[in-house]
């Protein structure tokens, strides 16, 4: 029996969705995962190579295309290779056997006798005159995979665990149009939206004059219901026009998030549904010693280097769009439900935009463009937001509240764990009936969706990474599924795992501390899991962790750990700091242990963009409101610059077991936790909210 | 009631002829002249995209209005090197895999050149320093700086620049 299909190809089970010979010497790879910056493309590269046994070169990829690849959902999670990949490495090991078998009946020989190098085939190491070219009339790939295509073993990999360069990397230092910002069709027209401030908020009056006054070359208004598009011809007169419209078009119902609404404890005494699950009560408290502490952080913004674009045209009863988004397949479902159209009737092309880290606006600036671009019938519509709208309309990552509760044995260990949280949604997505914003300004707006979060069959939203690895008798989750938010909120880098990994990793910390235990001993002292012993050790040893360092003095080090989902790759981190008015980080070390990596440097590079990322977080950033959201640029949301950016050395261990573990996001808690610990260990004095501000460096100071 | 602006891109002479003569070069590269190279971030001179040289000192285009570039000379990413000609700094780029999503990198790129140009051997602080007025949002600050010294210590054993 064939172990089960991997999900992408049970879903997409016939071969031919996945790899095509279009040409003599060309191979045609499919993937459903789309390039965010993360270097995807280039690892499906790799394993295919790998797995037909052909060049690199050779390899014409297409990805994330509603009309040409296979229907794999959202490129997030750090799940494409996990998954994706494990499809990909699955379909071209089964299209390898369909060919050796056909190659066997003509040859006259055993399948095990061939074997293939660089798509011809041979038969003991010799030409057979065959190659998958010759061969690929004869072999039908209209058909489903088995799983029977034996993979090639981890050892005889060549292209697989090799740091091929990235594809897509000279396109953007020489300055080559691959940005969907880029794009420019024949006859096209640039827009922009004058955003309706809340769901339910209504047009009350747009002085056209004032606003044509400020585009000063001709424009053209697009209304529909509350949604009020410009366009014109020149970018510059649209963009004039779109920053004068904010002053000069009047709304009702106008509900602006306030500042008290800025702090995660707003959250607390929201209505929320709330649910318990683990281990079924709090064992006997009888002699036990209590822990309990909470831990905080502010919503984030995505804060993409570019604002989110799209493209769209409607001709002949068929829309056409171009977006940056992470699922194709999603926004063209909600596009038709948006639109009135059927899906067959709608193709969504997937173009390179800026890094996303997640759920920001490109869904939902795809959607402006097919709005205006369903008006007006044969006309090509791009929209570009502005640098305010995306960080004022993106989605945010929801603050957080997470208490965690333990009861300590008398050597000091945890034997039962309550992690309590507090959370509005991560999962905005259109593809889990979250809305398209524009959508919301049309006449009939769709109904705010019910309560949701990501489930925990998935990982978890506001409870993932809330379960600790660590070997405690008793553990549970107490998640308050926050329904009222000032924000729409879904899905960053890490969703809950950022601040339950922060809030836990914080609190073991703080367990050591009350028994006197150095933090590294005392999280080996509860962890059996050979893989997250073997990381915590490697990166103790990486940095000379030294258990006696003296802290207190504002020179500090700490040591944070998570397996990302609890199931995907291990990650330990330790940080070096200075505190004095603010948090200086000197040095940051991690290892990683994700597994098979297909492309190690750009695995590490992805590691590396996590840990920065989530230092910015700690250390900088909240999403502020002041009668509206504040943060509305680089300088009302700033984040870490080059001068600020410590040394870092990542180390991957285990690369060659079979299975490949997902990598982007599992740094994002064990830093901002180790950033914590580290502080912690420098001023002698907890901070437990986060951004970790001057403000409250002072005010722990001031506490000691 | 058009104007025409006439300046120097990459070594050739253009002249564009626009109704507003407030409009950003970046937009005149992009839409004018098709040069995709040069990015727009944030049109507020805080990111760095839309870096490019003007008579050699690295300025933000979005905020440089048309009319003022009359009669001067801009380089773009595009004037620095091709693939057939990689510039130093592009080369230690790619040898370097200095970038995720890259939106950042042909800015960054021009700073450093602005940089190299009058400092050949800066430290990793000054590099740091100059690179503050460009933003990566995707952490690929190391690898980047590292880029950059490399590009530096070729162009003084003698790589062209
Ligand atoms: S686009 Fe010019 S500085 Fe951001
Ligand atoms: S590589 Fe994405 S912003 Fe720098």
């Amino acid at each position: 029996m064939n172990a089960p299909l991997p999900g992408p190809l049970a879903d997409n089970p016939s071969l031919d969705r996945w790899v095509s010979f279009p040409s003599p010497g060309k191979v045609g790879i499919f993937t459903g995962r789309v390039e965010l910056g993360q270097g995807v493309l280039t690892a499906m590269e790799q394993i295919a190579a790998d797995e037909l046994d052909v060049a690199m070169a050779r390899i014409v990829l297409r990805s994330g295309d509603t009309e040409l690849t296979p229907n794999e959902g959202y490129t997030a999670g750090s799940q494409s290779i996990q998954f994706g990949g494990v499809a990909m490495r699955q379909a071209c090991a089964d299209v390898r056997a369909l060919f050796l078998n056909q190659a066997a009946k003509i040859i006259g020989c055993a399948p095990d006798e061939l074997s293939v190098r660089d798509g011809a085939i041979l038969r003991k190491n010799a030409a057979t005159g065959q190659d998958y070219w010759t061969l690929a009339g004869a072999v039908n790939l209209a058909v489903q995979a088995t799983g029977s295509g034996p993979r090639k073993p981890i050892a005889d990999m060549t292209v697989i665990g090799g740091s091929s360069e990235r594809l897509d990397l000279p396109d953007k230092i020489f300055g080559n149009a691959i940005f969907i910002h880029d794009m420019r069709l024949p006859g096209m027209v640039h827009a922009r939206v004058v955003r309706q401030p809340n769901r339910g908020a209504t047009i009350d009056a747009v002085d056209e004059k004032a606003i044509l006054r400020a585009a000063k070359t001709p424009v053209q208004f697009v209304r529909h219901g509350s949604f009020l598009a410009i366009l014109g011809d020149d970018e510059t007169a649209v963009d004039l026009a779109a920053t004068a419209a904010v002053d000069h078009v009047g709304w009702q119902n106008v509900e602006a998030p306030t500042a008290a609404q800025q702090e995660a404890n707003w959250l607390l005494q929201r209505p929320a549904v709330d649910r318990i699950f683990g281990a079924p009560d709090e064992g006997n408290p009888q002699g036990r010693q209590r822990f309990e502490a909470t831990y905080t952080r502010g919503y984030l913004a995505h804060a993409s280097i570019s604002p989110s674009c799209g493209l769209a045209e409607y001709r002949d009863g068929h829309l056409t769009v171009w977006t940056h988004c992470q699922g194709v397949y999603p926004l063209r479902a909600a596009l038709a439900k948006t639109l009135g159209l059927e899906a067959s009737a709608i193709t969504v092309h997937h173009v390179q935009g800026s890094g996303c880290y997640g759920h920001n606006g490109a869904d939902d600036a795809a959607t402006d463009a097919a709005i205006i671009a369903m008006r007006m019938p044969g006309r090509p519509v791009r929209v570009r937001w502005r640098r305010e709208e995306e960080f004022v309309y993106e989605p945010k990552t929801p603050a957080m509240i997470v208490k965690v509760r333990a009861l300590v044995d008398d050597a000091g260990k945890p034997v039962d764990w309550t992690q309590e949280i507090w959370s509005p949604t991560h999962n905005n997505r259109p593809g889990a009936g979250g809305n398209l914003l524009g959508a919301l300004a049309l006449p009939n707006p769709p109904p705010e969706p019910p309560p949701n979060d990501v489930p925990e069959s998935n990982g978890g939203g506001a409870t993932r990474n809330g379960e600790p690895l660590y070997d405690i008798a008793a553990k549970r989750i107490v998640h308050h599924l926050v329904a009222e938010t000032p924000v729409r909120t879904s899905a960053l880098r890490g969703l809950g795992a950022m601040p339950n990994v922060f809030a836990l990793e914080c609190g073991i910390d703080e367990l050591a501390e009350r028994v006197g235990k150095d933090p590294v001993a005392y999280r080996l002292s509860i962890i059996a899991d050979k893989r997250a012993r073997a990381v915590i050790e490697k990166v103790a040893a990486m940095a000379r962790w030294d258990a006696k360092a003296p802290g207190g003095a504002g020179h500090g080090r700490g040591i944070a750990f998570a397996r990302y989902k609890n199931r995907a790759a291990y990650s330990a981190v330790v940080v070096e700091l200075d505190v004095a008015e603010e948090i200086r980080l000197a040095h940051v070390w991690c290892a990683t242990d994700a597994g098979l990596v297909i492309n190690p440097d750009g695995a590490i590079n992805q590691i590396e963009g996590g840990i920065i990322q989530s230092a910015s977080w700690v250390l900088k950033e909240q999403v502020r409101f002041d009668n509206g959201v504040s943060s509305i640029d680089w300088e009302t949301y700033p984040v870490l610059k080059f001068s600020e950016v410590p040394e870092i050395d990542i180390e991957l261990i285990n690369t060659k077991d079979e299975v490949p573990l997902g990598v982007g996001e599992v740094t994002a808690g064990p830093t901002a936790a180790a950033i914590g610990n580290a502080v912690s260990h420098a001023l002698g004095a907890r901070i437990r909210d986060l951004p970790l501000t001057r403000e409250r460096i002072m005010a722990a100071l001031l506490k000691e | 009631m058009t104007q025409e602006f006439k300046f120097t891109v990459n070594g050739k002479p253009v002249s564009v002829s626009l109704g507003n003569e407030e409009t950003p070069l970046l937009n005149v590269l992009r839409n004018e002249l098709g040069l995709m190279g040069t990015r727009f971030g944030c049109g507020l001179e805080q990111c760095g995209c839309c870096m490019v040289l003007i008579d050699g000192e690295p300025e933000k285009s979005c905020g440089k209005p048309v009319w003022s570039i009359a009669g001067k000379t801009v380089t773009t990413i595009e004037g620095l090197g091709s693939p057939e000609r990689p510039h130093p700094l592009q080369q230690a780029f790619i040898d370097e895999q200095a970038g995720q999503c890259g939106y950042c990198l042909a800015g960054i790129v021009i700073t450093a050149k602005a940089l190299l140009d009058k400092n050949p051997s800066p430290t990793r602080a000054q590099i740091a320093a100059a690179l503050d007025s460009n933003i990566c949002r995707c952490g690929t600050h190391n690898r980047i700086l590292r880029a950059v010294a490399k590009a530096a210590a070729q162009i003084r054993a003698g790589a062209g620049a």
